[in-house]
């Protein structure tokens, strides 16, 4: 018989249609439907700047959304041929670890739902909560945050940041040991997860499926040791690895990870170059408004040296911070607030930047360039023409092949595997469909 | 029938001892919009990113148990405010109105999300530009996503809407509306496309 | 000798264009030889290509305001890569647009399925020999294909509810 798991269902994360050809219990076939959330990622992208780009991506990967904007900012920066500094790549390791710790803890939380295990849910939503903390202290925004800049990020870490996220690490650290003695050796959780949903590593090549998925099989591929982007050469992580390629294998995968995840930011915290390095700033600090008049009237030359006060949201990008977060390049990176408000060479800089028609130019070409996402490879491949807006922007999304592959894994299997099995997958609609 | 609510003290009290059979559906009208009110029932037809906020809503930090909104029904037979979650797709309009009809009145309907409010900023070929020109809402939360206290409030503002019983049963048609720009053309020719890449 | 190196000089008359940025390695060629190059790429020992990462395309419909002429207008975009030995390369196929076929490679990599589905749903390339070409993010009901550049953003085909 044919049933028909519609595109609304609670088990299933996010909208799809799995039509099961069904004898008794037992799954004969699987068509999967996908497209039900198709937003027209590339085709709006194709019609804004690059800045503007940046919250298109956050929603593609909604649950780890830095992770997606580094991406895009990364394959932007290889077009241009643009270093950053090495205190924003620290940041933005930094940032993309902690999304990929609340995508594993949303993935493990939800699968765990919808076994029955409801306990599991809240304490990991409770440890998501401690790492959304962190991040709206940083970006301002819990979920879709756009930090990322081409060039560098937003904003500076606050003062302080690294003892905060020290003791939210720890609390998050508690979360998982607890789970782990809910989950790790309960009889229903192991028979259900065990052996069910499983893959062989020559058809995980084939389907070319990567991330956690392909890595439960037993082959180590990480981009972040394959091709090693930003800083991840100078930090010490080991690549968790399975055995069977089941739903087990992944959940413990998806576990390890989490805590290398939280290693590496520790490691981040001690080797992160010092903040601010234009701090010799003679810190006089007046209003912009008499800024402006004494520029008027001529007096220009102190005014390089005086500290504008600016809105609390723009905390963490004036003059002191700029520099150690974003490239020296006037071309592509906005000025600090004091110059845009400050001075006219600033506040020429800042609308060449920002109007329609100018702004941040790559050359002709195109680029792909990969990065670790939650799921698997992430890769973002541009295509420029000299504008403003891109060409092409294509995001290889690190979810369809699996989601192309699940057939394969629950032929054979009852209907009731399907459920441990789709929520092992990590499906993010977002990311399938874009 | 849908009314407001009737105030206990005051001028009309009089008029409520002096009919007998009043008194007694208003007052259980009251106590039915009360109970409705802390006892949700939602479908939540989640689809996209605001499905994280909602999550984080349900969870033990913002707590939506308090409100009495805590248990969700997946079927839409026996649930009564259908939380629609995240953006729709074109694609996926005519499950959301299956859906709605399938449910058992009396029902309400919250847009979570400015997707389902407006569209937000997805203005392309393939996002319904607001779930209200498809099935009718009661509540607009905006926000993209919209913070869990923002959720909150439009909860309680909804059971402020459960309890006079008052329910929402209009479309929106963005045509009805003047100064709409017009629409978009059908042929998109070369001419066109030149002018609006620029050369 | 790098994956270009060796396919460039097997296949020298198939190669269109070819160009090195940074560390990526780009070869167009023509659709006749793409079953060709991907069988070498896929079984030659010293390439070994065991992963189709991404299958995609683009629309060069007036590209760059008409400074850089192609004589084509799609190019459908592979990207390669080898577990074993950590390469990848990028083979492009110059699509005309009087006869948007290429080949499928289905077959060959399990993963070509779906990509080549999407293609055929967003730009209207046909792959022949596919197993089951239909449109995966779109509704069947739906005309064109959106991301050609002729086709506005904005331009809706709802299934219900008004025609805005």
């Amino acid at each position: 018989m044919l049933l028909n798991v519609g595109p609304s269902h609670p088990a299933m994360h996010g909208v799809i249609r799995l039509i099961m050809e069904l004898d008794g219990e037992k799954i004969k076939g699987v068509d999967v439907e996908i497209g039900y959330l198709h937003r027209a990622f590339e085709k709006m992208c194709e019609t804004v700047t690059y800045t503007q780009c940046f919250p298109y991506t956050d929603r593609l990967n909604y649950v780890s959304p830095l992770i997606n904007n580094v991406g895009f900012a990364l394959c932007v920066e290889k077009l241009l041929g643009l270093d950053i500094p090495d205190r924003a790549k620290y940041i933005r390791v930094i940032m993309s670890e902690i999304s990929r710790v609340t995508d594993h803890l949303t993935c493990i939380g939800a699968t765990a739902m919808e076994l029955g295990a409801l306990s599991v849910f809240l304490y990991m939503m409770k440890a998501r909560e401690y790492l959304y903390e962190l991040i709206e202290e940083i970006t301002g925004a819990r979920l879709t945050i756009s930090y990322v800049r081409i060039g560098g990020v937003k904003a500076d870490l606050t003062a302080g940041f690294a003892q905060r996220a020290e003791g939210k690490i720890a609390l998050v650290r508690k979360t998982l040991v607890e789970v782990d003695e809910l989950l790790t050796r309960n009889r229903i959780f192991f028979d259900r997860m065990k052996d069910v949903g499983r893959i062989s590593g020559e058809d995980a090549i084939s389907y070319g499926i990567t991330g956690p998925f392909l890595r439960s099989t037993g082959i180590a591929y990480d981009v972040r040791k394959a091709s090693p982007y930003l800083i991840y050469d100078r930090l010490a992580f080991e690549v968790p690895v399975g055995t069977s390629g089941d739903n087990l294998d992944r959940y413990f995968v998806r576990m390890a990870e989490m805590e290398q995840s939280l290693r590496m930011i520790e490691q981040c915290f001690k080797q992160i170059p010092d903040g601010p390095i234009s701090g010799s700033l003679l810190g006089c600090v007046i209003p912009a408004a008499q800024m402006v008049d004494a520029a008027k009237m001529g007096q220009t030359q102190e005014l390089i040296e005086d500290e504008v006060v600016t809105d609390p949201t723009l905390q963490g990008s004036t003059r002191k911070y700029h520099d150690a977060v974003n490239a020296i390049d006037k071309e592509v990176v906005l000025p600090a607030k004091e110059d845009t408000y400050g001075n006219i060479e600033g506040l020429m800089n800042h609308f060449k930047l920002v109007m329609y028609g100018h702004g941040i130019k790559p050359p002709i070409g195109e680029a792909y360039f990969p990065v670790e996402g939650a799921n698997g490879e992430l890769g973002f491949y541009i295509v420029s023409d000299g504008r403003d807006q891109p060409w092409r922007v294509r995001v290889h999304p690190p979810c369809f092949p699996i989601m192309a592959a699940l057939p394969k894994c629950l032929v054979g299997s009852v209907m009731a595997d399907l459920i441990p099995t789709f929520g092992s997958v990590n499906m993010i609609a977002g990311e399938l469909d874009r | 029938m849908p009314g407001k609510t009737k105030p206990w003290i005051g001028s009309n009290a009089m008029s409520r001892l002096s009919s007998p059979s009043n008194f007694f559906t208003s007052k259980l009208k009251d106590a039915l919009g009360w109970a409705r009110k802390f006892s949700i029932f939602q479908y939540p037809f989640v689809t996209a990113c605001c499905g994280m906020e909602y999550m984080s809503t349900n969870a033990s930090h913002y707590d939506q148990d308090r409100f009495g909104a805590g248990f969700p029904r997946f079927s839409p037979r026996q649930s009564d405010v259908l939380f629609v979650v995240g953006t729709i797709s074109q694609k996926m309009a005519p499950v959301l109105k299956t859906v709605y009809d399938q449910m058992c009145e009396p029902k309400w309907v919250v847009a979570f999300g400015v997707c389902t409010c407006t569209g937000g900023f997805y203005d392309n070929y393939s996002t319904v530009m607001g779930i209200d020109t498809v099935i009718p809402v009661d509540i607009y939360i905006p926000g993209c996503p919209p913070r869990p206290e923002n959720v909150i409030d439009g909860l309680i503002k909804l059971q402020a809407k459960i309890q006079t019983g008052e329910q929402s049963r209009t479309l929106y048609d963005p045509r009805a509306k003047k100064g709409r720009p017009a629409e978009v053309q059908d042929d998109y020719t070369i001419e066109q496309h030149i002018k609006h890449i620029g050369t | 000798m790098t994956p270009l190196q060796k396919v460039q000089e097997q296949f020298s008359k198939d190669i269109l264009e070819a160009r090195i940025f940074s560390n990526e390695e780009t070869l167009t060629i023509k659709p006749s030889a793409l079953k060709a190059v991907a069988e070498f790429l896929k079984g030659t020992p010293g390439l070994e290509f065991n992963f189709l990462m991404d299958l995609t395309a683009v629309d060069y419909l007036f590209y760059a305001g008409g400074r850089v002429q192609k004589e084509w207008r799609f190019e459908v975009v592979y990207h390669f890569f080898s577990l074993k030995f950590n390469h990848r390369i990028r083979i492009k196929v110059a699509v005309d647009e009087t006869n948007p076929q290429v080949d499928s490679l289905s077959g060959l990599w399990a993963s070509a399925n779906w990509y080549e589905r999407e293609v055929w749903d967003m730009f209207g390339i046909r792959f022949t020999d596919h197993p089951d070409l239909k449109r995966i993010l779109m509704y069947e009901e739906f005309q064109g294909h959106p991301l050609r550049k002729d086709y506005p953003v904005n331009k809706r085909q709802p299934l219900i509810g008004p025609k805005i």
